[in-house]
């Protein structure tokens, strides 16, 4: 009997879905994305709302307080800016980054491990890479938001001068993805909240030190590759620019950084599902 | 209002209800084989333990199908992998026809599952549960809306529709979870304890639902922890103990095969019971001994009693009653099911 069954089972493969994808993926991410919308409505605004003034808490004290003892500096394109508007594009930046990488592992980690609710998704016709682009998508949701609300505070501030700064917007969600999809991935290999920590103890000085409050050239040689190395400086390299439309090739080298980072999460994060939702 | 009533609606039988679900699994699902579920020296490993070790069954379709075993034996091991959310480390495993590793979209369209731990979303509505839910199969609004308030009156939470889902009672929850385990009118139903927590009375509604899904034709996989559930439900059962299969069949075929007629059991009170086992020995076929009481296996439970007076020991409290199910149990593991 269990040889007619397993040819049986052939046939089916035949007749079903002979996607690649098929134990992974039924094409249906909006479900998740709809059942993560209708949870915002009931969730803490307190934590959204959060979310979006600490960059803005940032920029009003070391911007206004700090700023005021600095005065201007050199901005991207070599003319004199204020200090609140070489910081604000770093923050945003860094904003995007927490944001994404929070939603992508703390708080996949605590759906799957506590709250248990993709465990309850993944009993039905969702497929674990439906959860992950779904969840994926929610993150650059709220990081769209976030990126637009604080570039809406910077032209209230007086920080924008120039078009191109609108265009932060849109790479902020190209800086969140990086991070999203790359955190993704990260947490599959995570097991403990112990563990989970470790992500913090890179992410804190990340933001520091990526030429976020001052400029790269304070560093030694060999620091300012390390720096570059990581994923947030471009970030705030790439911000910077655009927010005084000091817009040049380069920028696409930063952009290159994050298509790489996107394309090898996901590739990672897809390779890891089976170990990240299916133990 | 009276349960019987609102549960027994006939809801599925209903030809309005047999949605586009139904009808595009018929035309799915139909494999050649007769089982709808077919399970091959299936094993699971975590690290060096071996939760499910090598155990084979197949199920036709319409069956309703039993794994009973003592804590840890492995059976909710087994229904995750049925369900394709666990990865099997051995054997082979085919849902309509599918695996459900390979297929698992696919093969759980077909499912409806009642986890062991209830997994509601404690974000949403309790009404919006169910939609999600249904939403997660790609069912459309308009089939899920009506069917979300037919569930919630199935599962008598019309009232609650709106509420929280924190702030349900156990049972209440246990019964959300299962009418949304319903909510893709599933051809099989994969129910993990599903009647833990519920009061009397909503067990015996739940059966009576149950049995009519089975009417209608929807295969039953069903793990349970009273026996009293077991008879009624399953016409065919598997014990397990520690991941392997230790007997299977019939509920009354089991009895016959692993139990006496009767049991007498007989209390000495909990000191004395174990002293009195050994003067017991004897009479009946076996004898069997609990902290609380001593079971006498025998065809004529009168008959025992008189032997054990005639060796002048008189028991606090005596019962003779058929065997059941619980004995096969015991018999099999060694331990009682209701640890
Ligand atoms: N994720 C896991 N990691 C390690 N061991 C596990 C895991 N899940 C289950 N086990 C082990 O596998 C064995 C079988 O567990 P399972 O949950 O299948 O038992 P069960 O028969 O459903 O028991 P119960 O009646 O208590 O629900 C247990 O010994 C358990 O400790
Ligand atoms: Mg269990």
């Amino acid at each position: 009997m269990s040889t007619v069954q397993s040819q049986g089972s052939d046939t089916a493969v035949g007749r079903g879905a002979v996607r690649p994808l098929a134990g992974l993926y039924s094409g249906n991410a909006r479900a998740v994305i709809s059942r993560g919308l209708m949870a915002t409505k009931s969730s803490n605004w307190l934590v959204m709302l959060s979310g979006f003034f600490e960059p803005v808490l940032f920029l009003l004290s070391m911007g206004i307080g700090l700023g005021a003892l600095v005065g201007t500096v050199t901005g991207p394109d070599g003319s004199p800016i204020s200090y609140a508007a070489y910081i604000a594009p770093a923050l945003l930046a860094t904003s995007a980054m927490n944001g994404a990488v929070y939603d992508s592992t703390w708080n996949v980690f605590f759906k799957m491990n506590f709250a248990k609710l993709y465990q309850g998704m993944l009993y039905t016709s969702l497929g674990p890479l439906d959860v992950a682009l779904g969840e994926i998508f929610l993150a650059l949701l709220r990081g769209l938001l976030y990126a637009t609300g604080f570039t809406a505070v910077m032209g209230l501030m007086g920080l924008v001068t120039t078009p191109w700064a609108l265009l932060m917007i849109p790479v902020s969600v190209v800086i969140a993805f990086g991070f999203a999809s790359f955190g993704m991935a990260i947490t599959s290999f995570m097991k403990t909240f112990q563990q989970m920590d470790w992500i913090n103890f890179v992410m804190l000085p990340m933001f520091l030190f990526s030429a976020t409050f001052y400029p790269l050239s304070v560093y030694p040689e060999p620091i300012q590759w390390l720096i570059q190395a990581m994923p947030l400086w471009h970030g705030v390299e790439l911000l910077r620019q655009l927010s005084v439309g000091a817009v040049g090739l380069g920028m696409l080298g930063h952009l290159a950084y994050y298509l790489v980072m996107i394309v090898l999460g996901l590739v990672l994060t897809t390779a890891r599902l089976r170990k990240l939702f299916l133990r | 209002m009276k349960p019987q009533l609102v549960w027994g609606n006939p809801l599925w039988d209903s030809k309005a209800c047999t949605s586009l679900v139904r009808v595009s699994i018929q035309t799915r699902g139909s494999a050649a084989s007769p089982y709808v579920i077919s399970a091959h020296n299936l094993t699971k490993k975590y690290g060096d333990f071996t939760a499910v070790d090598n155990i084979s069954f197949d199920i036709p379709a319409g069956e309703s199908f039993g794994l009973l075993g003592p804590n840890g034996a492995g059976k909710s091991t087994t229904m995750r992998m049925i369900g394709g959310v666990s990865q099997r480390s051995g054997g082979t495993l085919s849902i309509m026809g599918l695996d459900p590793e390979k297929y698992g979209p696919e093969v759980r369209s077909h499912l409806g599952v009642v986890p062991q731990q209830d997994n509601l979303d404690e974000e949403l509505k309790v009404r919006d549960n169910l939609i999600v839910y249904g939403r997660y199969f790609g069912l459309p609004l308009s089939y899920l809306k009506p069917k979300a308030d037919e569930l919630l009156e199935f599962a008598q939470l019309s009232e609650k529709a709106g509420a929280k889902v924190d702030d349900l009672s156990g049972g209440m929850k246990r019964r959300l979870t299962i009418a949304r385990s319903l909510v893709n009118d599933p051809k099989i139903l994969l129910l993990d304890e599903p009647t833990t927590g519920l009061d009397p009375q909503a067990r015996h509604i739940l059966w009576d639902r149950l049995f009519r899904l089975k009417e209608a034709g929807t295969t039953l996989v069903l793990t349970t922890h009273y026996m009293d559930e077991a008879e009624q439900l399953c016409d065919r059962i598997v014990v397990v103990d520690k991941g392997r299969i230790m007997a299977e069949g019939s509920p009354a075929a089991l009895i016959r095969q692993y139990s006496t007629r009767e049991v007498l059991e007989v209390r000495f009170g909990s000191e004395r019971n174990a002293t009195v086992a050994a003067e017991l020995a004897g009479i009946g076929e076996r004898t069997e001994t609990l902290p609380d009481r001593v079971l006498i296996y025998t065809d004529d439970g009168e008959r025992a009693l008189e032997e054990v007076a005639a060796r002048g020991l008189s028991p606090l409290t005596s019962l003779i009653r058929r065997s059941s199910l619980e004995d096969v149990f015991l018999r099999l593991t060694g331990r009682s099911l209701i640890d």
